[in-house]
């Protein structure tokens, strides 16, 4: 049994190794994926174009302009002198933020009345304006302290002090590098899989290692470590690359995200299987698998969280094996998970793995129509 | 040169036969109508409803860890606030406990003396620690909690007549989506990410299958040009696509109650320009590889990941670095989403539409030019 099972294995390797695209295809993109979108996936806004219409000449109001034009974060700012031109570069996209200070700013301000600042921002992308809206009220939070405290007026009675745990600065690469390393294997995965019990129905050599003395289970395991190899072995880089090259802080256990990674893959892997013994054909094998990558990355809390989703879809959620590696992963980066919400994370995937694979070492004899 | 098969009517009746013999595939398989119709709806139904970034009912911990009026009163804004789900706990230890396994997004610390401290010049010090593993979710806790927090020190202020307004207030006003509604930005994203991926994978895999299965050399020993073939291709799949972007958009107003502001004239014109551009890159694919395994994989890689991360999506492009900003000029779900997301929410803003829909046309010319170029030169 060893030696079929060994010469399976040597030749399901051959068969992705021959082939010098497919052979990129696997190990080219992620790397390029990884730093493109390590780089790219964030939710830090920075570098936020800004128009300032200042209709006071007051010196409150030019400091308060000051401010603005000095803070790191609202670097490219462009005067305005009009009231009609605030439409204007809002809705061209020039700006993402207008700041409106009143002809009565500086006045209303010495008087000790309320004086009025208008903030407007571009509502297209709201959850980027939700975050200058932050930024530029945490100007404003300043300038009012300094005014308070050189008026001898008293501050408000009580003030909130923020602490970040596991990622003090909130930096979002920190959150989604490691997201990456679940996201490409998964694709990996995937890639690997999905295709290879297809072709080799749509070609009929599936027929021959049918007949062959080899049980479904040894051409399941011959099929699978192809891609568990190389889903551990770009896992390994992908990691590598998030701690050396982006500094992302690991606290965790190595072995945890192993253990963690090592069923996740089983679970991907299997699923990429059962697609690709469903499947009469490559084409609907390779929409088999879009069909499953997409809703798999959208729905794991990749980029956005499950709580969020309506509840309905967070049970969907719970079929996605993405969704609890990203948790192991996630936490093994930062924070160092604790041992059982490890392990509750760790049984779905088992379960998935074992379900998909069961499903497609059947689906390779049944399906032979 | 004036037999049957030449001259311009020759080339219509080539170009029909072309097109009706494509159309005919498209209907006997019916994994290209899945893919136009059916996958629209269901990727809009799970991606409308599971992509959000509005966080509600955020579970924290409120650590009160001696009753007092200002204490309650402090905690009944965050009870009565639609945003959170606060428990009252006792001691600090058990709620860290709970932050770490993950069952609270943030601890609300009111230690012993903050009665006292609320009379003291400096005011009382209220302790918030958000769990900062999803950073972008702890953003938007601290954000809101700063809310509730205001909205306390107004209400409170005015309760005891003491109100103590800071010297400057802002008026802040969202345009275009003044409730901040996430879905209202997101859904016509996804409605270019989806036709990324529809229009890619109708194209990717049919050029390929046809090289692969030798049927493309019977095609071109044919009198029809090379030019016919692909055009022969395109229609059926262009009105596919457009279909399915009939269906999404009728989904995204009805289902989804986005507002919808611009005219559906440029909805129409622009979409098809994007459809062009997608089902292009979808040729230019499978006819660069010939091979249905490796065109498979390359639209997989070349369209769902860039569409969903570089297209401005939900990832801003203004915040990525100078060298990634440049990249995101040649991933055209980036033209298509702002786009959307101007005509939903905006209008027909001419200074958004005109360049992007420019750009998209290029790409079309450039990805249809080369696949023509290919094809001819492969014979």
């Amino acid at each position: 049994m060893w030696i079929r099972l060994r010469a399976l294995i040597i030749k399901e390797f051959l068969a992705l190794w021959r082939d010098r695209r497919s052979r990129f295809v696997v190990i080219g993109p992620p790397i390029l994926q990884l730093l493109v979108f390590g780089y790219a996936a964030t939710f830090d806004v920075g570098h936020v174009a800004t128009a300032i219409y200042n209709e006071d000449g007051g010196r409150a109001a030019r400091d308060l302009v000051a401010r603005f034009v000095d803070s790191p974060t609202f670097d490219r700012t462009v005067t305005l002198q009009r009231d009609s031109r605030i439409a204007d570069v809002i809705d061209s996209r020039e700006v993402s933020l207008v700041v409106h200070i009143g002809p009565s700013f500086s006045a209303d301000l010495a008087a000790h009345r309320p004086a009025t600042i208008q903030l407007i921002v571009d509502g297209r992308q709201s959850n980027t304006a939700l975050i200058i809206l932050g930024y530029a009220n945490d100007v404003i939070d300043t300038f009012n302290r300094t005014w308070t405290d050189s008026h001898g007026q008293r501050g408000p009675p009580a003030r909130l002090v923020v602490r970040s745990w596991f990622n003090p600065n909130l930096v979002s690469r920190w959150f989604i590098v490691p997201g990456i390393v679940a996201l490409l294997t998964l694709v990996v995965a995937i890639l690997v899989t999905a295709l290879s019990v297809a072709r080799e129905r749509e070609v009929g050599t599936f027929e021959q290692l049918l007949v062959s003395p080899l049980r479904p289970f040894e051409i399941l395991v011959g099929k699978s470590m192809p891609a568990l190899v190389i889903g551990l072995g770009e896992g390994s880089v992908i990691v590598a690359v998030a701690v050396l090259w982006f500094g992302i802080p690991f606290v965790g256990h190595l072995a945890a995200l192993y253990a963690g990674l090592l069923l996740y893959l089983l679970s991907t892997l299997g699923v990429g299987l059962m697609i690709s013994s469903l499947a009469r054909t490559q084409q609907q094998a390779i929409l088999g698998a879009f069909l499953f990558i997409v809703p798999a990355i959208i729905l794991s809390g990749f980029a956005t969280p499950i709580a969020n989703m309506p509840d309905w879809v967070q049970t969907v959620t719970l079929a996605d094996p993405m969704r609890y590696f990203l948790i192991i992963v996630r936490g093994t980066f930062l924070q160092g998970l604790p041992l059982d919400r490890f392990l509750s994370q760790l049984w779905p995937m088992a379960l998935i793995a074992t379900v998909t694979l069961t499903a497609a070492a059947w689906l390779f004899r049944h399906r032979l129509q | 040169m004036t037999g049957p098969g030449h001259g311009r009517r020759g080339r219509w009746r080539r170009l029909r036969g072309l097109v009706v013999k494509e159309s005919l595939q498209i209907f006997r398989d019916p994994s290209s109508i899945m893919i136009a119709f059916a996958m629209p709806m269901i990727l809009l139904l799970l991606f409308g409803y599971g992509i959000s970034l509005d966080a509600r009912h955020v579970p924290v911990a409120l650590v009160i860890e001696s009753q007092s009026q200002a204490a309650s009163s402090f905690a009944g804004s965050f009870s009565h606030s639609d945003y959170f789900a606060p428990r009252v706990m006792h001691d600090t230890r058990s709620a860290r406990r709970a932050l770490v396994d993950g069952k609270i997004d943030a601890i609300l610390v009111l230690r012993s003396d903050f009665a006292r401290e609320l009379q003291r010049p400096g005011g009382a010090p209220i302790q918030l620690i958000v769990n900062g593993t999803d950073s972008n979710t702890a953003r938007i806790v601290s954000g809101y909690a700063q809310g509730a927090w205001r909205k306390w020190l107004e209400l409170s202020g005015l309760a005891t007549g003491t109100a103590v307004t800071p010297p400057v207030t802002v008026d802040q006003r969202v345009w275009f989506n003044p409730e901040v509604r996430s879905r209202d930005f997101l859904v016509p994203g996804l409605i270019a990410i989806i036709m990324t991926l529809i229009g890619a994978l109708l194209t990717a895999l049919v050029v390929a299958r046809e090289w692969e299965r030798g049927t493309m050399e019977a095609l071109i020993v044919t009198p029809v040009t090379a030019g016919e073939i692909l055009l022969g291709k395109l229609i059926p799949y262009f009105g596919l696509g457009m279909g399915g972007m009939v269906v999404s958009t009728a989904m995204a107003i009805f289902l989804f109650d986005v507002p919808f502001r611009g005219s559906f004239l440029v909805l129409t014109v622009t979409s098809a320009l994007f459809l062009l551009t997608a089902l292009g890159m979808g040729l230019l694919i499978s006819t660069l590889t010939r091979n249905q395994f490796v065109a498979g994989q390359i639209a997989i890689i070349v369209t769902f990941l860039p569409a969903f991360i570089l297209s401005g999506f939900i990832f801003d492009i203004g915040s990525m670095p100078a060298v990634l900003q440049g990249l995101t000029h040649i991933v055209a779900a980036r033209y298509f989403v702002s786009i959307l997301q101007s005509l939903f929410l905006a209008g027909d803003v001419w200074s958004v539409i005109v360049p992007n829909a420019a750009a998209l046309a290029i790409m079309a010319l450039v990805f249809l030019g080369l696949t023509r170029r290919f094809t001819r030169k492969r014979l």
